[in-house]
């Protein structure tokens, strides 16, 4: 879903890039709140993950592909303001693969790094809140969230092309394509999603900030048979 | 220090997932257009496309150029890819870091 340039013209663009500048800086301050040591090797991992997962087009119809974008996934994993800086990190070294345009990059920012992972974050948390306080729970949120993630990010672009797209055509006709296909892409995020938060959760839980409910840190925790130990 | 070596070992892991898949599954990726990509054509906006301004770089589209393997191409290129936005995200969230003014493990310079 990576806009090239020249499909939406340069005001909008310009005026994106001006939005994302800002969201980012948001987003260091948001995520410096609680940024640690042990979290930034986290989050430079999860943003390569992002990368790698990026490059797997799977086909969801005749001739369509359809790839993860990621945002849901960083937001699970570190944060949902971490999370579109992770994404955004990714957008801007794939612009030296060519993949998203240059001027496009803040609209691209915006859509797939703050509407999946702040969107998308928003749904997971209210799944979250009337599912089931466990695990599993965790993994069919983040599925369902990614999933609507890629429609957010698709209306998002047809909000950036019904500002600024650079032909005059049927807008009715574009809203329903972007949304249908990109309904499908949204199944094989939500499963990649789903798989990936479920891997981490089973090795890691407690380095899944959408489960850190779930977890109490090692250093709380009462040994057995520790209690009134030796002094 | 368990937790310390096991978050080590988990880092090492993921970016070893990571070089797999590149590796090892993108040269089976489908090459067919993106959702994206497949709205601009069915819908007649394709061609508005400009070229990229990257379009020459060396690893335009996920291709090392001078490799002629293309599965080995893609693979290396998404190697190089990870990497570089590995270093690119501990850059920017060691930044971040800096900026958290609560963390205790801080190591902060002393004021006269």
């Amino acid at each position: 879903m990576h806009i090239p340039d020249g499909f939406i013209d340069a005001g909008t663009s310009a005026g994106a890039a001006v939005i994302a500048a800002g969201g980012v800086a948001v987003a260091v301050k948001k995520t410096s709140k609680y940024m640690d040591d042990r979290r930034v090797p986290l989050a430079g991992l999860t943003a390569a993950f992002v990368f790698a997962v990026q490059m797997l087009n799977f086909p969801v119809a005749a001739g369509t592909s359809g790839h993860l974008l990621g945002g849901v996934l960083a937001a699970i994993l570190v944060g949902p303001w971490a999370g579109a800086l992770c994404v955004a990190v990714v957008l801007v070294v794939q612009a030296f693969f060519a993949d998203g345009g240059i001027t496009a990059l803040g609209l691209n920012i915006l859509d797939m790094g703050f509407v999946t992972a702040l969107g998308g974050y928003a749904i997971f948390a209210g799944l979250r809140r009337v599912l089931p306080n466990e695990r599993s729970s965790v993994i069919v949120a983040s599925g369902i969230a990614a999933g609507a993630s890629v429609v957010l990010a698709a209306l998002a672009f047809f909000l950036q092309f019904a500002i600024g797209g650079t032909v005059d055509i049927p807008l009715g006709s574009v809203f329903a394509a972007m949304v249908g296909v990109h309904a499908l892409i949204g199944v094989g995020e939500g499963v990649i999603t789903a798989a990936t938060v479920g891997l981490v959760l089973s090795v890691r839980p407690d380095l899944v900030y959408g489960a850190r409910d779930l977890t109490t840190p090692l250093e709380l925790k009462p040994r057995l048979g520790a209690a009134g130990g030796v002094s | 220090m368990k937790r310390q070596s096991s978050t080590r070992l988990f880092l090492f892991a993921g970016l070893l997932l990571a070089f797999a898949l590149v590796l090892f599954v993108s040269p089976f990726a489908n090459s067919n257009p993106d959702g994206l990509n497949r709205v601009a054509l069915d819908e007649g906006f394709a061609d508005t496309e400009t070229d990229h301004s990257l379009g020459d770089s060396p690893l335009a589209d996920y291709e090392v150029s001078g490799l002629n393997n293309e599965g080995i191409s893609k693979g290396l290129s998404g190697v190089i890819g990870i990497l570089a936005t590995f270093a690119l995200g501990l850059a920017l969230f060691a930044f971040v870091r800096r900026r958290n003014e609560s963390d205790p493990t801080q190591v902060r310079e002393e004021r006269p």
